[in-house]
């Protein structure tokens, strides 16, 4: 039986559900209870309250540390201010531009991501490494460093941008330059995640399918998409989140025009110098969104683990 | 690196004793920040937190430069940002000890916020605005009216920043003039694609070539000589800024930040900022303090 994931990550490894089948039972369970041996339960019991309080003692400054600034965010705005600065056309325009972005981010990165993870998963190829750092790349990058990258890219005068300029095709200060410098900085988080649940599954039944006369495609649609889905889709929502909170990349590559390159993360910025008030409410909007989105995602994702683990 | 920590650590310091026993660490790195402020003695290292408008960053640097040479003693630090920027985070208690702006409003928003006092403000330079286009011309701008042309990718700053304010000014009164036509802000304001968070943006954006012509401070525009050509903006339809500079109240340095405020307003200071297209403080419009202040 395959142990219990006792955490669930927001991209679980793929052997949390799957563990391989020749593998040797490393399932120790963590939460069991404590040896049954009546005279020493209470030391033990006082240990374990002991160890608990240490613990919680211990996680209590990062998390403070984490909750304070968001708290001080929620605080410092009253909902009729939110409502009031939420109905400002600037903010209006940017949660638009930023949701219509941001989706269209999240398309391409599948679309084109998932070929580029099953390359990385399943073929071992001269400089498979080197391509697996480069794409962790942008992870690690400032975005300003992006947002350069992209200019000298696709700019006007840029490696690629150069060519296009001819076709009189000029990406700068577009909103197809923000969903590149929101792909560029955010489809890795999808490519890996989706590279290492694709290595994880199981060849057999792969293999299996393939005996009884199932084509690659049918493959890959019925047995490994549905095995991975939850790490694709946990992939997915990294990458989103990632590309909603974008601003490095975009201010310096896409520019800021609001409705058409001014998405929130920019919005916000430029609100704190306009107006700290329609910044504040931005600010609280994008961490609504942001926590609402993952939370619910987080629950689907435990359910349809759970559910795998039942069947 | 907006220099918020040292006030920060500064509370923590006189109350949480108890607190920091925790983490060893810590403590170790609040007892570093506590040594910072608590001695400001003449003889003693000092570090001066000048707060300056992002245009005035090749000047100040050299000024800075300069008076370290003259008070060894001293390390002036810099936060160079949008007046807008500098002037809210003052108002939210960052540990600034001077604070230069690149327009009268901007340091009324730290007068009025109750961070510098009025009488202690100097204007120590002016400004005035230029348009730029990349040297190979690729709208072909010859005149001023040519911003005006269909199909040139213009850029400006945000309005929030000084510089923004400024080119809004300059195409209203330009609408005003006959040789423009009152079309004209309406026009040129149609060719913005993208309203940047400050000068230096703008500079780089036109110095690449991503946009066609953009418009910014004489200072900025003479930094990048090489790859940006310049269109004189009349007397008459520019916008001169002030640039006002005072000490922000709550400073522990006050002595350092007068003779920091000094440096800059003596001749030798005024000559740096000449360098760099600045023109001389004492003449022109000076700065006016808010309205009931």
């Amino acid at each position: 039986m395959p142990h219990p994931p006792e955490e669930l990550t927001l991209t679980p490894q793929p052997e949390h559900t799957f563990p391989p089948l020749s593998g040797a039972e490393r399932a120790t369970p963590r939460h069991s209870a404590p040896p049954a041996s009546p005279p020493r339960a209470s030391v033990w019991q006082s240990r374990r309250w002991w160890r608990q309080f240490l613990l919680v003692l211990a996680s209590l400054p990062m998390l403070l540390f984490i909750l304070l600034p968001l708290l001080a965010l929620l605080l410092r705005v009253t909902p009729a201010e939110l409502l009031d600065n939420l109905l400002n056309p600037m903010a209006a325009q940017a949660i638009q531009l930023s949701i219509s972005t941001t989706l269209t981010t999240l398309v391409i990165t599948i679309i084109g991501g998932t070929p580029l993870a099953y390359l990385l998963a399943r073929r071992r190829f001269r400089g498979h490494t080197l391509l697996d750092t480069l794409i962790d790349l942008p992870i690690v990058l400032p975005p300003a460093v992006a947002g350069i990258a992209l200019l000298v890219a696709f700019g006007r005068r840029g490696l690629l941008g150069s060519w296009l300029d001819i076709f009189g095709i000029h990406l700068a200060f577009t909103p197809i330059a923000v969903v590149l410098a929101q792909t560029f900085v955010a489809a890795p988080f999808y490519i890996k995640s989706a590279s290492v649940a694709f290595a994880g599954v199981d060849r057999e039944l792969e293999q299996s399918a393939a005996l009884d006369g199932a084509g690659p495609l049918a493959i890959f649609r019925y047995i490994t998409v549905p095995l991975t889905l939850p790490a694709l889709f946990g992939g997915a929502v990294m990458t989103w989140a990632r590309a909603l909170g974008e601003f490095g990349a975009t201010i310096i590559f896409a520019g800021n025009f609001p409705g058409r390159t001014q998405t929130m993360p920019l919005a916000i910025y430029l609100g704190f110098e306009l107006d700290l008030q329609v910044a504040l409410a931005l600010a609280l909007v994008l961490l609504v969104l942001s926590f609402g989105i993952l939370f619910i995602v987080k629950g689907l994702l435990h359910q349809r683990v759970e559910a795998i683990r039942v069947s | 690196m907006r220099h918020r920590s040292t006030r920060a650590a500064s509370i923590f310091c006189r109350r949480s004793s108890g607190a920091a026993i925790i983490l060893p660490l810590l403590l170790t790195l609040l007892l570093s920040a506590c040594n910072g402020p608590s001695g400001a003695a003449s003889s003693q290292p000092v570090t001066l937190n000048v707060f300056a408008a992002a245009s005035l960053q090749a000047a100040f640097t050299d000024i800075g430069d300069a008076f370290h040479t003259a008070h060894p003693n001293v390390t002036v630090t810099f936060n160079f940002g949008g007046s807008d920027a500098l002037a809210t985070q003052i108002n939210q208690g960052a540990p600034a000890d001077v604070f230069a702006s690149a327009n009268i409003k901007q340091m009324n928003v730290a007068v009025q916020g109750g961070q510098i006092t009025s009488s202690s403000v100097q204007t120590f330079a002016h400004n005035r605005l230029v348009v730029i286009y990349p040297k190979n011309n690729p709208a072909h701008i010859a005149t001023l009216q040519d911003l005006a042309k269909t199909g040139v990718h213009l850029v400006l700053a945000a309005q929030a920043v000084p510089v923004g304010q400024y080119a809004l000014d300059f195409l209203t009164k330009a609408s005003a003039d006959p040789s423009f036509g009152a079309s004209y802000k309406d026009a040129v304001l149609k060719n913005v694609v993208s309203y940047e968070a400050d000068v230096k943006s703008v500079l780089t954006k036109v110095a690449l070539g991503e946009a066609d012509a953009g418009i910014v401070y004489i200072t900025d525009a003479k930094t990048k000589a090489d790859s940006v050509t310049t269109i004189d903006i009349p007397d008459a339809l520019n916008s001169i800024a002030v640039y006002p500079i005072a000490p922000v109240k709550g400073s522990q340095r006050a002595d350092v930040a007068q003779q920091f405020i000094s440096a800059v307003l003596s001749a030798q200071g005024q000559a740096t900022l000449a360098k760099y297209g600045f023109v001389a403080g004492s003449s022109g419009p000076q700065y006016t303090p808010p309205a009931g202040a």
